[in-house]
C-alpha cells in the first residue's frame, strides 16, 4: 500500500499537535480519520512510535471502537438507527428495505462506492424516531419514501 | 422589527429548523421586512418541532410544526393580517404539557441563546457559582449532600457522598469528569442540555472543581453528539473570555480548566471506569472496583465523575440552597427528574418534574399514549438495560426505590413506549445481541453469555414442540440469573432486566403461555 504513505505528512502534523496531551490516542485517531477519512495502517507505526505504545496496542484501541475505520469509506455513510426507541417506530422495516434498494447487508458498501451502511444505537433524536445519520446530518421522523429519497441523492451524486 | 425564535438544537434541525429559517428568511425578503430570527434552545416540545415562536403581548406565542411550505401564512398570521392559523399554539408556557411541568435544570430551554452568556446570566446563570465562591469548600459538599441530590446517570448514588471522599483524598491534582456518554436508548436530555445550556454544565463543574479541589475536568461526549461538542467547545471560549475558566475563576483566585472529549462509538464507555480508561487512550475495558474511582480515577489520580445532569443541578441547589431542592420530590428520589419520552409516542419530549408522578401520569397524560393510535403494550424505563414494564404497572411512581422493588430501574429517565406490533421475544434477542456486541468482554456471564442467551431465544421462537420451549425458557431464565449475579458492571448484570420482564410479562410473544413462563 504505497499510497498510504502519502498519508504520512498528514499523521505526522497531527502527532506533533497532540504529543503531550495526556491520554492523546483517540484524539489523534479522530484527528486523523477526520483528516484522511480513515486510519491508514501505515499511520499506526508512528503512532504507537509518538506515544511509546506497542504497535499492538494502538491497534487494539483501533479495533475496539466502532468508530475507527482502517480502510477509505465510501463517498456516503449512512447510519440508520436500530436502537429500541426507532425500533418502535418501524426501524427494522426499513433497514430490510436498505438492504432490498442497496442489496447490501447491514454493514456493507456498495459497489459504485457510493455508499457505505452502518448501524448506531440512538442517536439522541428518540422523540422524533425513527432517525438515521447521513454524513453526519441528522434526519428524524423518517419515513420509507424519505429515506428512498435519501439514498437516491447519494446515488445520484456519485454518477455524476 | 420582526423577531422570531427557532430552535438550533440537533433534532430539531432533524426535523427541518434549518429549512424553515430559511425560507422566513426568504419570504422576509420578498416582503421587504426586516426579520431577526434567533436560534434558541429547543423546548422539548419535539412533537411540535420546528416550532417557532414570535413576542406578543401574551408573551411568547407559538407555531408548530412548521414546514417551509407554511411560512408565507405564517407571516400573514405574524403581521397581524389573518386572524389565527392553523399551526397556532397560543402561548407556548401555558400548553399544558409545558406548563404542568416543573423545571429547574431546563428552566431556560427554548428561552435562551445557548451561546450567550448575557441571555444565561439574564435568567440566573451563574448565582450558584457566585454563592459557591463565597462558601467553604465544606459548606459547598455539605449543600449538596443536604440537597438529597442522587446521581443521574443511573446507579443513583449519594452525590454529596462522592464530592466528600473526593474533596478528602489526599495528593495534588484531582479530576472532575462528566459522564456525557448518553448511550441509553430513549434519552437525550443530556444532548438537549449540551447543545442547548451549556453554561450550566459549564458552572456545575466549576462549581465541583472548586469544591473538591481540581482545577482541571473533562466532558466525554460521544461521537453522535457532533452538535454537542461543537457547542461546548464554543462555550469554553465564551466562558473564557468572561472569566470563568482560566487562571482566576469568577475571581476566586483559583484556576479551572476544562476540555470535551469524544467517544468513539462504543456503549460500555459510559461505564464510569471504562470511561476513565478511554479518556487515558486505552481500549473502553471496565475496572474491577475498588479502588474508587474517587480516589483512584483518570490518570490514578481522585477523580469526580458525574453525569450531565448531576452536575448541571449543582448551580441550582447553591443558588437557592439544598432545602428548595429537595423540597421536590418524594422518599429518597429528591429534587426533579427531565424524565424523557420516545419510541411509540404521541407527544414525544421533555418532561421535568419532581419525582413521584406515576408513569401512566407521563405516558398517558403527557405523552398522549402511542403514535400510532393502537394499544400500548409496554414501556421500556431506564434505557437498553432497563425492564419493559406492562400496562398493569403504570402506576408505579417514578422513585428510585419503587422501581427497584418491581424489578426495574429509573435509570437515565428514558422511557421507550410500544404499541401491540412490537414483538417482545424479538426486543428480549436484541437486548442480547447488543450486549454481546457491546461487552468490554472482561467477564464470561456477560460476553458468553449474551451470544448464548441470543441462541436460546432463536431456538425456542423456532422450536414446534411445547416442552422443548418450555425447557428453553427455563434454560434463558437460568442465563439471566449467571449474568444478574456473575457480571462485574450492569453490562451484563442489567441485561436480564429486558430478558426477564420481556419473558415475564409477555410469555405469548415466545409460544409461551402465562403458565410456563411463571414456572
Ligand atoms: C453499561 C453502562 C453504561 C453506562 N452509561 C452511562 C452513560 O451513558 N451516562 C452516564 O452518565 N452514566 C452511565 N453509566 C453509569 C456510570 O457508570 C456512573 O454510574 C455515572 O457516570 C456516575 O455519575 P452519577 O453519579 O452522576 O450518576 C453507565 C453504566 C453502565 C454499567
Ligand atoms: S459485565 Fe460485560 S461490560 Fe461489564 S465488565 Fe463484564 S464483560 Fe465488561
Ligand atoms: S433510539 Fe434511535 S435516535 Fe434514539
Amino acid at each position: 500500500m504505497p499510497d498510504e504513505l502519502l498519508h504520512l505528512p498528514a499523521v505526522e502534523r497531527i502527532l506533533a499537535r497532540h504529543q503531550g496531551t495526556p491520554g492523546a490516542l483517540l484524539p489523534i485517531l479522530h484527528a486523523i480519520q477526520q483528516d484522511i477519512g480513515f486510519v491508514p495502517d501505515a499511520a499506526v507505526a508512528e503512532i504507537a512510535h509518538a506515544l511509546n505504545l506497542s504497535q499492538a496496542e494502538v491497534r487494539g484501541v483501533i479495533t475496539f471502537y466502532h468508530d475507527f475505520h482502517t480502510t477509505p469509506p465510501a463517498r456516503h455513510t449512512l447510519r440508520l438507527c436500530r436502537a429500541e426507541s426507532c425500533q418502535s417506530r418501524g426501524a427494522e422495516a426499513l433497514a430490510a428495505q436498505l438492504r432490498e434498494q442497496l442489496a447490501l447487508d447491514d454493514h456493507g458498501t456498495s459497489a459504485d462506492g457510493a455508499i457505505s451502511l452502518r448501524p448506531v444505537y440512538c442517536l439522541g433524536a428518540c422523540a422524533c424516531s425513527p432517525a438515521l445519520e447521513l454524513d453526519g446530518q441528522v434526519h428524524a421522523r423518517l419515513t420509507p419514501e424519505r429515506l428512498r429519497e435519501l439514498v437516491n441523492g447519494c446515488r445520484e451524486d456519485a454518477a455524476c | 422589527m420582526l423577531t422570531v425564535y427557532v430552535p438550533c438544537d440537533s433534532v430539531a434541525r432533524a426535523v427541518g429548523a434549518d429549512q424553515v429559517v430559511d425560507a422566513l428568511q426568504r419570504e422576509a425578503l420578498q416582503r421587504q421586512l426586516p426579520l431577526d430570527v434567533q436560534r434558541t434552545s429547543a423546548r422539548g416540545l419535539y412533537w411540535l418541532e420546528p416550532l417557532v415562536e414570535c413576542d406578543s403581548v401574551q408573551g411568547r406565542v407559538g407555531f408548530g410544526p412548521v414546514t417551509p411550505q407554511d411560512v408565507p401564512s405564517l407571516f400573514d398570521a405574524l403581521l397581524g393580517e389573518a386572524v389565527g392559523h392553523a399551526l397556532a399554539l397560543g402561548p407556548v408556557e401555558a400548553i399544558p404539557y409545558l406548563k404542568t411541568q416543573q423545571r429547574l435544570l431546563f428552566a431556560r430551554a427554548g428561552i435562551t441563546r445557548p451561546l450567550s452568556v448575557e441571555d444565561y446570566r439574564a435568567h440566573g446563570g451563574f448565582a450558584g457559582l457566585e454563592a459557591a465562591v463565597a462558601m467553604k469548600g465544606d459548606d459547598v459538599v455539605a449543600s449538596v449532600l443536604d440537597s438529597g441530590l442522587r446521581g443521574r446517570g443511573g446507579a443513583a448514588f449519594p452525590a454529596g457522598i462522592k464530592w466528600r471522599t473526593v474533596r478528602g483524598a489526599t495528593g495534588g491534582q484531582k479530576y472532575v469528569v462528566c459522564n456525557a456518554d448518553e448511550g441509553d436508548s430513549g434519552t437525550f436530555a443530556d444532548r438537549m442540555l449540551m447543545e442547548g445550556d451549556p453554561f450550566l454544565l459549564i458552572e456545575g463543574m466549576i462549581i465541583a472543581g472548586l469544591a473538591v479541589g481540581a482545577d482541571r475536568g473533562y466532558i466525554y461526549v460521544r461521537s453522535e453528539y457532533p452538535d454537542a461538542i461543537r457547542t461546548l467547545n464554543q462555550a469554553f471560549v465564551v466562558a473564557r473570555e468572561a472569566g470563568y475558566l482560566g487562571a482566576n475563576v469568577a475571581g476566586s483566585g483559583k484556576a479551572f480548566e476544562l476540555e470535551v472529549r469524544v467517544g468513539a462509538g462504543a456503549y460500555i464507555c459510559g461505564e464510569e471506569t471504562a470511561l476513565l480508561e478511554s479518556i487515558e487512550g486505552k481500549r473502553g475495558i471496565v475496572r474491577a472496583k475498588p479502588p474508587l474511582p474517587a480516589l483512584e480515577g483518570l490518570f490514578g489520580l481522585p477523580t469526580l465523575v458525574h453525569n450531565v445532569l448531576t452536575l448541571a443541578s449543582v448551580p441550582i441547589i447553591l443558588a437557592k440552597g439544598a432545602a428548595f431542592y429537595r423540597d421536590f420530590g418524594m422518599g429518597r428520589s429528591l429534587g426533579t427528574m427531565p424524565f424523557q419520552l420516545a419510541g411509540n409516542i404521541r407527544h414525544g419530549g421533555l418532561v421535568e418534574r419532581a419525582f413521584g408522578l406515576t408513569l401512566r401520569e407521563l405516558v398517558e397524560g403527557y405523552g398522549g399514549g402511542t403514535a400510532s393510535g393502537r394499544p400500548l403494550k409496554a414501556a421500556q424505563v431506564g434505557g437498553p438495560l432497563g425492564a419493559w414494564v406492562p400496562p398493569s404497572h403504570f402506576d408505579t411512581p417514578l422513585d428510585y426505590e419503587a422501581f427497584a422493588a418491581m424489578g426495574a430501574m429509573l435509570g437515565h429517565g428514558g422511557v421507550v413506549v410500544a404499541d401491540d406490533t412490537l414483538n417482545m421475544a424479538s426486543m428480549a434477542r436484541f437486548a442480547l445481541q447488543f450486549c454481546a456486541e457491546e461487552s468490554c468482554g472482561k467477564c464470561t456471564p456477560c460476553r458468553i453469555g449474551s451470544t448464548r442467551g441470543m441462541e436460546v431465544v432463536d431456538r425456542l421462537i423456532a422450536s414446534q414442540d411445547i416442552t422443548d420451549r418450555h425447557d428453553h425458557a427455563l434454560l434463558l431464565r437460568d442465563l439471566c440469573d449467571t449474568m444478574q449475579y456473575g457480571s462485574l458492571c450492569a453490562m451484563g448484570g442489567m441485561t436480564a432486566y429486558p430478558v426477564a420482564s420481556a419473558l415475564k410479562y409477555f410469555p405469548a410473544d415466545f409460544g409461551l403461555t402465562q403458565t410456563e413462563a411463571a414456572q
